[in-house]
């Protein structure tokens, strides 16, 4: 097998027996990157010298490539959240998963491209270029950590690190073929997560398989005390919930996530998967999340409103872009932030700032956080009666570049599945389950209840093993 | 038509923790600019606040001293503004459920006893200065570390009538910050910054009227002075058939007016909403109760205990527990020498001046209690005469040492052996044979000026009551 194609835990068996060197590891990917990336475009820094700084060598990811999503401050790499406004941005410290990484041995080899400040579903909406689909270059890879679900599809890196808001991490990881893990609220620290919006931020690991994600996300969960808002219960093994039969575990199955435009292959190819693990004894049963259809209006009114706060910081006095004609301050501040800011940012700083005027806070931001209770009430009621929920993880396949760049409604909708669960602050995987008929990866989404990621591996790890779904060498034909 | 006012403050309060609020920095004043500055209070993407502790306790602390209740539950929210000196374009700070709520402070007036009371208390950070280049410097700096350090905004009622009350009203409340040793609260430092509600009202009128806010008073001298100016201007507007506009204005105190910063409708909207970074801050009530025990004896029964056990008046009790320090100099004192009528007497009227002399806090000062104590035990055993008492307090001021053995060294002593007297008195009247004649034809007021000269003659060491009736007898046996 080439190096290139190796899983984390299939590259550490390798590296502990010493048939292959953490140099030898990393050379193939910074060889498969000047090969594959100019087409894929996932990379917005590589770091060729970070091998060596490897800082822990008897780590558990000792000599593992990861890339990692550029909204996750690394320190001395540039960070710029796929903004031209942090354009030279360096932090001068790491997030905290960066120091766990660092702590485990793992070697930072690039910094992913992503949609603005983590707003979008299609890296479309990246300062710098689109990044692609290695399933099919003319298509998005999703977004917002598109660059970091491409870079793990198309084996330009053994693992990432993404972050997830509303769908940022499933929803790429279910166009790109790959596995994604959004973690419960509060389980991964924030500290270093350049905020978007920050009562629903989570970062978390994108992987070729399940295995992966539960090694990688016990590295990177625990308690922080640099975060308000961590949990405080320490990490654990998660992958000893790999391998633990499903028989008598309930799944549930909204109806309204099989509705709200969702593509029919796509229902097809989830159920299918359904059908298998009920095969494995699983006891499946219809649930109703009968809030969802408010879930999509609710998300903008909060993800948007937190944004318009989270981003005033960016205004050219500190650090960053600063424009270099003004007038004066207010001068100084409008053409720092129309120039520095891209079209849908500036379009979310709007509508959050509208929602929090005053005379509008109660019609719109208040009533969005009551609506957001009831939603996260769905789901208490749901899980009294199972275990896990199994939904399609996006409305469609990839879909292609420019496509529904210009009505940002039709782009919002693409994140109509994803983004209950996040209000909720549940942990939700996305599984890749097979393939649809432009031979695009489909992916399910199976939804846990608070702190139950165990589940998720337990699930997904059967789940995996069951569909038609085969981990393939893309882009084809390089 | 007669018109009275109706004043309201909203006043901040530096807490002086070790760290600032929501990062470990130090909150040390007086450094080089941005050297007490770290990624969190600077701003830098990805960083989060963490709350300390420390200040908390302080805040709650000081709310409680206000007589506050304490809310269970409270919650920390975004103030949103662009301004250089406020690194993440927002103030973490409280709104709808702030930290403490209804509390008073009593102030002494004119009319008596009077009760302010206090609508809110809440804790939140303190912003970096804006400095602007002087001369051909066309910049201006950011410097941030200030930026963070804990601030408590307390607000009060519209319950102050006059300047004077307002003035009272933050001596007071500087009083008991001091006492709870949460802020040294000083004004001039910035430890302490008032902006006040003012509006008139025609006299026994119960409506409000409009009113305008006053920014930037920023000095204890001040604060009589800004808000008499704005009374006066509000009632001459009035006067002329004019209409008070709401609106912010800021204190120029060159000019010793009040001019319009904005208008209402220039006001900020700060778009206030719950802090995602931090959880809501749930004080349980162990915490609030072990607290409430730490807090020391604040002034009002402090000062009660002083006229109940020392028997003062409530003037003289009122000024020594006016400042925390004096309170416990003057206690300390009393451990020496147990005389609290002649101890607050010295501490009220000597030390004072002095203090307020050389502009410096009794804990700066060069004497100690036990120092004092002794020169008053020495003033009131006779062993010394006042004026001596008054004298040796300065050489101790300026050297220090031992009252006792400077009285011995510099032979200080009272001269009370009416034979070595008699010799100086014979002398004065020898050497002022026209003041004697004027006293001998009637004007016996004179008998002063002799008086001083003995006093002159014997450095001060005579008692002066003493030389008076020796004086006298001398005199009269002149007479006849």
């Amino acid at each position: 097998m080439e190096l290139h194609r190796l899983t984390i835990l299939e590259a550490r068996n390798l590296l502990e027996k010493g048939e292959i060197s953490p140099s030898e590891l990393f050379g193939a990917f910074l060889a498969r990157i000047e090969k594959v990336d100019p087409l894929i475009k996932a990379y917005i820094t590589i770091c060729e010298k970070e091998i060596e700084d490897i800082v822990e060598k008897r780590g558990k990811l000792y000599g593992i490539p990861i890339a990692v999503k550029d909204n996750i401050c690394t320190r001395s790499i540039r960070t710029t959240c796929g903004s031209r406004i942090l354009e030279n941005f360096i932090p001068p410290y790491d997030a905290t998963v960066i120091s766990k990484l660092k702590k485990e041995g793992a070697v930072i080899i690039g910094k992913t491209n992503m949609d603005e400040f983590a707003m979008g579903s299609s890296t479309e909406n990246s300062a710098f270029f689109a990044t692609r689909n290695p399933w099919d270059l003319e298509r998005v890879p999703g977004g917002s950590s598109g660059g970091s679900a491409a870079s793990v599809a198309a084996d330009l890196c053994v693992a990432s690190l993404g972050s997830d808001t509303g769908g940022s991490i499933r929803q790429p990881a279910s166009f790109c073929g790959v596995v994604g893990l959004k973690p419960t609220y509060g389980r991964v620290s924030r500290f270093g997560l350049v905020a978007f919006a920050s009562s629903l931020d989570q970062i978390g690991p994108i992987t070729k398989d399940v295995a992966d994600c539960a090694y990688l996300f016990s590295i990177i969960s625990g308690f922080d005390p640099l975060d308000s808002t961590s949990y405080p219960i320490e990490s654990e093994d998660f992958t000893k919930y790999l391998g633990r039969g499903v028989k008598n575990l309930r799944v549930g199955i909204p109806e309204e996530y099989f509705a709200l435009g969702v593509d029919r292959e796509v229902k097809e190819v989830v159920l299918r998967a359904v059908e298998l693990l009920s095969g494995e004894g699983v006891e499946v049963l219809e649930v109703k999340l009968p809030h969802t259809e408010y879930a999509i209006a609710t998300y903008y009114i909060i993800a948007s409103a937190e944004a318009s706060s989270n981003l005033e910081r960016y205004d050219g006095v500190k650090y960053g872009f600063r424009v270099g004609d003004y007038r004066n301050l207010d001068d100084m501040y409008v053409k720092t932030r129309t120039f520095g800011f891209g079209k849908e940012v500036k379009r979310r700083i709007m509508m959050g700032t509208f929602s929090l005027a005053t005379g509008y806070y109660d019609a719109y931001f208040l009533r969005a956080s009551k609506i957001r209770a009831l939603i996260k009430r769905d789901f208490d009621e749901a899980f009294r009666k199972v275990d896990v929920i199994i939904t399609p993880t996006a409305p469609t396949t990839a879909f292609k570049l420019g496509e529904k760049l210009e009505d940002p409604l039709t782009m919002y909708m693409s994140d109509v599945l994803t983004v209950p669960s996040s209000l909720a602050g549940l942990p939700a995987m996305n599984l890749p389950c097979g393939l649809d008929s432009n031979n695009l990866p489909v992916g399910l989404q199976i939804i846990a209840p608070l702190f139950r990621e165990d589940l998720l591996f337990t699930v997904g790890y059967v789940l995996e093993s069951l569909v038609p779904f085969e981990r393939k060498e893309v882009p084809l034909g390089v | 038509m007669e018109f009275e006012a109706v004043i309201g403050l909203e006043v901040h309060v530096q807490l002086n923790t070790d760290s600032k609020i929501f990062c470990s920095c130090s909150t040390a004043f007086g450094n080089p600019p941005n050297t007490n500055v770290c990624p969190i209070c600077l701003g830098m993407p990805g960083t989060l606040p963490v709350l300390n502790v420390k200040a908390v306790e302080y805040a709650v602390k000081a709310a409680l001293a206000l007589n506050c209740r304490i809310n269970d539950i409270s919650v920390f929210a975004r103030k949103n503004y662009f301004y250089p000196d406020l690194p993440k374009g927002y103030q973490i700070s409280q709104y709808d459920k702030p930290l403490a709520t209804n509390g008073y402070v009593l102030i002494e007036t004119k009319g008596g006893q009077k009760r302010i009371r206090i609508k809110r208390v809440h804790v939140e950070e303190d912003a970096g200065k804006n400095v602007h280049g002087e001369g051909n410097d066309p910049y201006s700096y950011v410097d941030l570390n200030r930026a963070g350090v804990p601030l408590i905004e307390i607000v009060t009622e519209p319950d102050i009538s006059t300047p004077e009350e307002a003035r009272v009203f933050l001596t007071k409340l500087r009083t008991i910050m001091r006492y709870l040793g949460v802020s040294n609260a000083d004004m001039e430092k910035g430890e302490l910054r008032c902006d006040a509600n003012v509006s008139i009202r025609p006299k026994g009128s119960n409506e409000l009227g409009v009113k305008t806010e006053i920014k930037n008073i920023n000095s204890f001298k001040f604060v009589a002075k800004a808000l008499e100016y704005e009374i006066e201007r509000q009632i001459l507007v009035i006067k002329a058939g004019g209409r008070i506009e709401q609106e912010t204005r800021l204190w120029n105190a060159s000019l010793g007016i009040t001019e319009t910063m904005r208008k209402k409708e220039m006001e900020h909207d700060y778009r206030y909403f719950p802090d995602p970074d931090l959880m809501p801050l749930v004080l349980k009530p162990e915490m609030i109760e072990k607290w409430k025990k730490e807090l020391p004896e604040l002034p009002d029964k402090r000062k009660a205990r002083f006229m109940e056990d020392y028997g003062l008046s409530s003037y003289d009790s009122e000024v020594l527990t006016s400042e925390k320090a004096i309170a416990d100099f003057f206690e300390s004192a009393l451990k020496f020498y147990n005389n609290p009528t002649a101890i607050a007497n010295w501490v009220t009227v000597e030390l004072m001046s002095r203090l307020n002399r050389e502009g410096i806090e009794i804990v700066d000062a060069p004497i100690e209690a036990w120092q004092l104590a002794k020169i008053v035990k020495l003033v009131e055993e006779n062993v010394i005469t006042g004026r001596v008492g008054k004298e040796l307090l300065d050489i101790v001021w300026k050297e220090g040492g031992d009252p006792e053995e400077i009285v011995k060294k510099r032979d200080m002593i009272q001269i009370s052996d009416a034979s070595s007297l008699e010799v100086v008195v014979d002398e004065v009247i020898k050497e002022c044979p026209a003041e004697v004649e004027k006293y001998l034809s009637g004007k016996t007021k004179v008998i002063g000026y002799l008086v001083g000269q003995v006093m002159k003659k014997t450095r001060g060491r005579a008692n002066p009551q003493f030389v008076t009736e020796l004086l006298e007898k001398k005199l009269s046996e002149l007479k006849r």
